[in-house]
């Protein structure tokens, strides 16, 4: 049970002056359950990447399977690979259109061709994944708040009970609290169902707390492909491509520089802190 | 998926065709539009396609662009082939049911509005291709000027048109990526009779129009926040100037009304 990708490549706009190569030799495997973070810089081919796991896009070359199947093979079915991998694209909000709430996040379900009440069932417990009470339910999407707006999307998505869920840039675009509350809501999910999370975002602070694993995409390639920490000590590097590791990576090593016997790999804040009263009480 | 279609869309290469003013790639499709309905005989057709044929190889646009441009008017085509065939008095050659008949007149006509059609497309693709929506405008507002005099906003309406062309490319791209979004959550637009195509076209359409809106909103606050208040008084950063070039062009399109004036 697991996404591979086998030497996959895509070239937009193939045979006009425009075609650009979005992703060249991409190798991967992802198994179930991990949270899996994928960060690159504007154009680095992240989005692309995502779109070819459900089957949105169809690589140029190379092989993607999902469970052990081919998914670009004849016959195979891409409907209940869509409701196996679910993709919240950047801006959900943008794609609300039902008068209510509660309708528009028993879309997906419905497409499924579930009973009605299985399909209540299921938009009544993503809406309450994402932090969406019942008051809300009868009120037009177009009325909420951006944040609430973007939950009941994420809900969507969600309600079609996905077994590997990808979200590209579900912070855009939202203050701090909100963007903290998305990314707990999603970790949550994530012990609480064991669901497989690919988390695409430009910024290294987003991810560094949540994810198992972070996958740094350059120009179309996978330039590094490690837990958080290991990534990060690479932050020379990453600032060269655009990024940058978390805060706290340049705090620690500046400590470090300044003769204090801190462990630069430390990825949270959290952690930053602890290590750095151990260093302090271990001076006394 | 919708990015296929190449009607009015610009091709960026560096070619003298790219290079000329608009003003004469306008005012040089439509005189070769009106000739293509001057000429009368087979052998002007031949000048006109080889005038185009001239034109695209300067152009350095390939031609299968061209041609995927007709696409969308293949349907059009074919009826307007079929209705001249069909519905042209004259010589019978061919008689169905003793009612339906093809003409030599209808035949004749068809192969002409044919050859007219398809001319007249691959022609304004020409300029499509080689001009940038913002030149093209520019071109069609300093040529429409003198219509001022009759209190036309040949400014506004210049303004409205590179605007409208401006968001072509924009409402595509996110007419694909709303229609992405549904398939991803089991949206279904290619199955079903048309009355189930229609009603699945409600979950892109919404969302469409919407974000249409929204960008228009913008857009305006926008202008608005750079004081643009129309056409009165405004002056250009890169005013339009013929060149050596141009009259070239000029010339070259004169000798050729005359040659295809003078055979048709």
């Amino acid at each position: 049970m697991s996404l591979i990708l086998e030497h996959v490549n895509y070239i937009y706009g193939a045979e006009t002056p425009l075609a650009i190569k979005a992703l060249d030799d991409i190798c991967l495997e992802i198994p179930d359950g991990q949270f899996v973070g994928i960060i690159g810089h504007t154009g680095s081919g992240k989005s692309t990447l995502v779109q070819h796991l459900n089957g949105l896009i169809k690589a140029t070359e190379g092989r993607i399977y999902y469970n052990g199947q081919d998914i670009d093979e004849k016959g195979y079915d891409r409907k209940a690979l869509r409701s196996n991998v679910g993709l919240v694209f950047q801006y959900p909000e943008h794609q609300l259109f039902e008068i209510d709430v509660f309708s528009d996040v028993c879309f997906g379900p419905k497409n499924l061709g579930l009973p009605k009440e299985e399909v209540e069932r299921r938009a009544k417990e993503a809406l309450a994944q994402v932090g969406i009470t019942e008051e809300y339910y009868t009120q037009s999407p177009f009325e909420l708040s951006g944040g609430q707006k973007r939950r009941v999307a994420i809900a969507g998505v969600l309600a079609m009970q996905p077994k590997v869920l990808i979200l590209d840039e579900p912070t855009a675009g939202l203050d701090p609290k909100g963007r903290d509350e998305i990314l707990h809501q999603i970790k949550k999910l994530q012990t609480e169902t064991g669901m497989t999370i690919l988390l695409v975002s430009h910024s290294m602070e987003d991810v560094a707390e949540y994810v198992d694993r972070i996958i740094v995409m350059n120009q179309g390639r996978v330039m590094f492909d490690a837990v958080p920490r290991e990534v990060f000590r690479h932050y020379k590097e990453l600032e060269e491509v655009g990024l940058a590791a978390p805060q706290v990576t340049y705090i620690m090593h500046a400590l470090q520089e300044k003769g204090m016997q801190v462990d630069v790999d430390v990825t949270t804040i959290a952690e930053a802190a602890e290590e750095i009263v151990r260093c302090l009480e271990t001076l006394h | 998926m919708l990015r296929d279609i190449t009607l009015g869309q610009y091709y960026p290469t560096d070619s003298i065709i790219h290079r000329l003013d608009p003003r004469v790639k306008l005012g040089g499709t439509i005189l070769y539009i009106l000739s293509l309905f001057f000429v009368k005989n087979i052998l002007g057709y031949l000048v006109a396609a080889l005038f185009l044929a001239l034109v695209i190889r300067l152009s350095k646009v390939p031609f299968k662009f061209m041609i995927k441009g007709m696409k969308t008017i293949l349907f059009l085509l074919l009826i307007t082939v079929i209705f001249n065939l069909f519905l042209t008095q004259g010589t019978p050659i061919v008689t169905f049911f003793g009612k339906v008949s093809i003409t030599y007149e209808g035949l004749k006509l068809a192969v002409f509005m044919a050859i007219r059609l398809t001319f007249l497309i691959i022609g304004s693709s020409v300029m499509t291709l080689t001009t940038t929506p913002n030149n093209l405008t520019d071109g069609m507002e300093r040529m429409l000027r003198p219509l001022k005099v009759l209190r036309v906003p040949v400014h506004e309406v210049a303004m409205m048109m590179s605007i409208a062309l401006r968001f072509i490319p924009i409402l595509l791209e996110e007419t694909d990526k709303i229609m992405k979004a549904q398939i991803a959550r089991g949206a279904d637009f290619e199955s079903g009779n048309l009355l189930q195509r229609a009603k699945s076209m409600v979950p892109l359409l919404v969302p469409l129009f919407i974000s249409a809106f929204r960008r228009a909103n913008d857009l305006a606050m926008a202008m608005e926040a750079r004081c643009y208040r129309g056409g009165d008084g405004r002056t250009k950063m890169k005013p339009l100037v013929y060149e050596q070039k141009d009259y070239l062009a000029y010339a070259a399109l004169a000798v050729y009304l005359v040659i295809s004036i003078g055979i048709g």
